[in-house]
């Protein structure tokens, strides 16, 4: 009987000091780790300058993808079109460039405009019409890709005009400190505007720190222990500082990252702290409830399937921009890629729970794990049983765990 | 052979460190019928789930006596195999399937091995649906074409069928309309006869102190006493003595000092249609006013149309076709949807807490809010972070919802306090009206006690409130004045003491003769 005395005095404590949520960051912890591997594995390929700034430039549309995709798992739904979408907007942006000779702005926009057609077509037959998702993005799915062979006439157009393909390749101005060392980025010098960049975002990441642990104190909420804080937050400066000193020896800030680095923020503020943000997480916990609560469920519907269509079309300008050209295969099983991020960034499939970020880091410790493996010697077919592995496997544990805590 | 079928002996079951059961003990005679009665938490369904093998032998201490035996259930074949069946709160049928399939669900009857014996699985169901008085049902239609009364009686058909001796009813009532449970107790005193043990867990006490030849009550995990009939007080104050361990002298707080004002709330002629079907009238004319400081009810059977009524008001949430209208302080709306209702300072408290309610998987706070986010926690679709915290933990504090933090899902709190959540969550909508739907379904005496004080502090605030309520005693004691709904009309008014269950009851059965004659 002492034994269970003193068991429930000890869960008494854990209930009076909350301790940092471990599972929140479990993901990055395994974004660190499968990349720790990889350098080992790799004799530290994967650290190279190129090779961060290539992570960045590949994964640019899958980030993008999947800050779209986490919307769609929020309402407990998945859009199994935006592959075939990336596909037709690259190939609209293509064929406007080659045949049509506009200038790259309006390629976009033709791009954008294409891909919100798509969403609202999806969007009017999920909210108005009430067809499951998972049929009318199997249909686009299918629809998107013939377009695009149609469109295309099953041929590659390219190579596309420098103007368009800056935004999936190019980099920010630089302004280049020389060192005496000859051998650091061949001679090229060190990028000043990225370090300057990295430092900011880390002064910004120990001041909202500061200023969370301020309004903690003011309304008496509960706070984590000070080393635990201290602790997340060195390792989150790390990273952030690693990140920026290997971009500062290549060749700077690649546009792609702030496309990326703008589209994650603004959602995340959507989804943390807007009304808008708020309906999503209701509608996919209770529809029911929500509906009885005010929320027009059909409306968030719509605009969640619609946002999916455009931000395709982002990631389908991007990867033309970076291939350098409009393939009809381009694209191929995005929409695995991206959904397969919102899970294994702790995302629920029955719909109410997920993060943006949990679903950015999904996505990029897939890309570290295909980049790796490559790096490794290890062909496409490999990689895709690992990450199939690798999804059953985060999620499995993500689920177990829960299961535990009940 | 012992006097008692079945003996649990110092039963403790923990979930993570806290105490769920300590130390229990219940002796159950053969052939009687006994009552479980505790709050909501208080261990009830856990010491049945003990019992049934849901919780596995290990998972627990202290000793299960079965018929003699000493029993170590690891699942829940294991004590059906013994003949103990438990029936749940919440229904365990599959809808598309046929009743005959549901009966023998899991138990089908067998040919050879897989091979399902459709004769017998048709003649046997037919049986055992005599057995509870369905004779007459087709054996061959989905279940789901049959109302929710019937359904109970299917689960008890279906335990049946697998040779139960002891057989345990979760709430068996609680969606039931007053004949479908009289019904139901009913067949309990028949099953008694023909010798099969009976647990009932169920917090209308009127139909315990009806059926029961015992009542162990149990208070925070421990069993605190058990009363038998013709030795013990019987009566309902006895039992809520020893449910809440303090005299309850008064189940229904008083409203004193409470002006009325004028009417604020008023309906006029309103007609709604069937969702499914336009041609079905649901509500004829229904005309109710409600002044400013009253709290007025809505009597009548289930199935009456009050819910209907209630939703269709709230946004055109039920039905369509929908005429008539609306008037809040004095000014006609048109209430199409949610959104609008809440502007104009309405407010429905569902009745299904748990599907229409409550996102469960979300915080105290994230529900407490969600109606009010619009209007009052946001600028330019911006939420206010610390204002949202700073509300829901005054009404946390206001309305006592036991939790020791906002941030706590609401899934996982007990139904009196995700109902004070409900509650909070419109009250933060700062209406002028509320409609509760049913606000104290499920949930036990103590937080019945508290609901009810908030009504008096709404009513006190000068806000219309109205109750829907299917027990009528809740009418009586908590309503100024109260209409009563019958197959979708308003069939009486009754005011102050004109207020007792004979006059609802006459109202109804004079609206039915009514019905009949023409």
């Amino acid at each position: 009987m002492s034994k269970v005395e003193t068991k429930e005095t000890a869960g008494a404590q854990t209930l009076k000091k909350p301790q940092l949520n471990m599972k929140q960051y479990g993901m990055v912890i395994m974004l660190i780790v499968v990349y720790v591997f990889f350098a080992i594995l790799t004799g530290g390929k994967n650290m190279t300058p190129m090779n961060i700034n290539n992570l960045i430039m590949q994964n640019g549309y899958v980030v993008i993808l999947a800050v779209g995709m986490l919307l769609c798992v929020l309402t407990g739904n998945v859009d199994l079109g935006v592959g075939s979408v990336v596909a037709a907007c690259g190939a609209v942006a293509g064929t406007l460039l080659m045949d049509f000779g506009v200038s790259a702005p309006v390629a976009m926009l033709g791009a954008l405009a294409v891909g919100a057609a798509f969403g609202v077509f999806v969007g009017f037959f999920v909210s108005k019409l009430e067809i499951p998702p998972f049929i009318v993005t199997l249909a686009t799915m299918l629809m998107g890709r013939g377009l695009c062979y149609v469109i295309l006439k099953a041929q590659t157009k390219g190579p596309l005009p420098a103007s368009y393909n800056w935004i999936g390749t190019g980099f920010l101005p630089t302004i280049r400190i020389m060192t005496d060392n000859p051998d650091l980025n061949k001679g090229k010098g060190i990028d000043l505007i990225c370090l300057v960049v990295g430092a900011v975002i880390c002064a910004l990441i120990i001041l909202a720190e500061i200023k969370s642990q301020h309004t903690a104190k003011k309304h008496n909420l509960p706070t984590i222990p000070l080393w635990q804080t201290v602790a997340k937050d060195a390792v989150i400066l790390f990273i952030v500082g690693f990140f920026f000193w290997k971009l500062a020896n290549y060749n700077g800030i690649p546009v792609v990252l702030i496309l990326m680095a703008a589209l994650v923020g603004i959602y995340h503020f959507i989804t943390t702290k807007t009304v808008a943000g708020r309906q999503v997480y209701a509608m996919g916990g209770n529809a029911k409830a929500a509906r009885l609560s005010g929320i027009n469920t059909k409306k968030v519907f719509f605009w969640v399937y619609a946002n999916m269509g455009l931000l395709a079309a982002v990631a389908g300008i991007v990867l033309s921009a970076r291939n350098q050209s409009a393939t009809p295969k381009a694209g191929d099983g995005f929409e695995m890629d991206a959904i397969a991020s919102c899970y294994i960034g702790g995302a629920a499939t029955s719909g109410g729970v997920g993060t943006i970020i949990g679903a950015v880091v999904g996505a990029f410790i897939m890309g570290i794990l295909n980049n790796g493996m490559s790096l490794a010697g290890y062909d496409t077919n490999v990689q895709k049983i690992v990450k199939g592995c690798v999804l059953l496997g985060a999620v499995t544990f993500d689920l177990l765990s829960k299961r535990k805590k009940r | 052979m012992s006097e008692y079928i079945l003996e649990m002996n110092h039963i403790t079951k923990e979930f993570s460190g806290v105490k769920a059961l300590d130390d229990v003990n219940l002796q159950v005679k053969q052939g009687e019928i006994m009552a479980i009665c505790g709050e909501n938490g208080a261990g009830k369904s856990t010491l049945m789930n003990v019992l049934s093998g849901v919780y596995p032998f290990g998972e627990y201490t202290g000793d299960i006596v079965y018929k003699g035996e000493t029993c170590k259930f690891r699942n829940i074949r294991e004590s059906e195999a013994k003949g103990i069946v438990i029936i749940h709160q919440e229904l365990a049928l599959s809808p598309y399937l046929s009743v005959a399939e549901n009966v023998f669900i899991g138990n089908e009857r067998l040919k050879t091995r897989g091979v399902i014996d459709w004769t017998a699985t048709k003649r046997e169901a037919k049986n055992l649906l005599a057995r509870v008085g369905l004779g007459d049902e087709n054996v061959d239609v989905p279940v789901n074409t049959l109302g929710v009364g019937k359904q109970q009686l299917i689960e008890i058909a279906k335990a049946l069928g697998k040779n139960a001796n002891l057989l345990i009813l979760d709430e068996p009532t609680a969606a039931l309309n007053d004949r479908e449970s009289a019904q139901l107790l009913e067949l309990m005193l028949q099953l008694k006869a023909q010798g099969i043990t009976c647990i009932i867990i169920s917090h209308k006490l009127n139909e315990i102190s009806y059926v029961a030849d015992s009542i162990t009550i149990i208070r925070d995990g421990k069993t605190i006493e058990t009363l038998h009939k013709g030795v013990d007080d019987f009566s309902e104050e006895q039992i809520i003595k020893g449910m809440v361990g303090r005299e309850l002298t008064n189940r229904y707080p008083k409203r004193e000092g409470c002006p009325i004002g004028d009417v604020i709330f008023e309906v006029k002629d309103w007609n709604v249609c069937h969702p499914d079907d336009g041609d079905r009238q649901v509500l004829k004319d229904v005309n109710i006013q409600v002044r400013a400081g009253e709290v007025v009810g809505l009597a009548g059977l289930m199935g009456a149309g009050r819910t209907e009524l209630a939703m269709s008001i709230f946004g055109h949430s039920y039905g369509q076709k929908i005429t008539g209208t609306v008037k809040i302080n004095g000014q006609e709306v048109k209430l199409d949807s949610v959104q609008k209702a809440i502007d104009h300072h309405l407010a429905y408290v569902s009745e299904d807490r748990k599907t229409y309610g409550l996102v469960l998987i979300d915080s105290i706070k994230f529900n407490m809010t969600l109606s009010a986010l619009k209007n009052f926690f946001s600028k330019k679709g911006v939420v206010d972070d610390s204002l949202e915290t700073v509300r829901s933990e005054e009404y946390r504090k206001r309305i006592n919802v036991k939790t020791n933090s906002i941030e706590q899902t609401v899934g996982s709190l007990s139904g009196g306090n995700q109902q004070k959540v409900v509650l909070a969550k419109w009250m933060l909508t700062e209406p002028d009206v509320l409609i509760l739907d049913e606000p104290t379904r499920g949930i036990d005496v103590g937080a019945k006690y508290e609901i009810y004080c908030v009504i008096n502090e709404l009513a006190k605030a000068g806000k219309a409130v109205i109750v829907i309520s299917s027990e009528m005693p809740e009418i009586i004691g908590t309503c100024d004045r109260t209409y009563v709904i019958n197959e979708g009309e308003i069939a009486g008014e009754l005011k102050g003491d004109e207020i007792t269950q004979e006059a609802i009851m006459a109202c109804i059965m004079a609206h039915n003769r009514k019905g009949e004659v023409s």
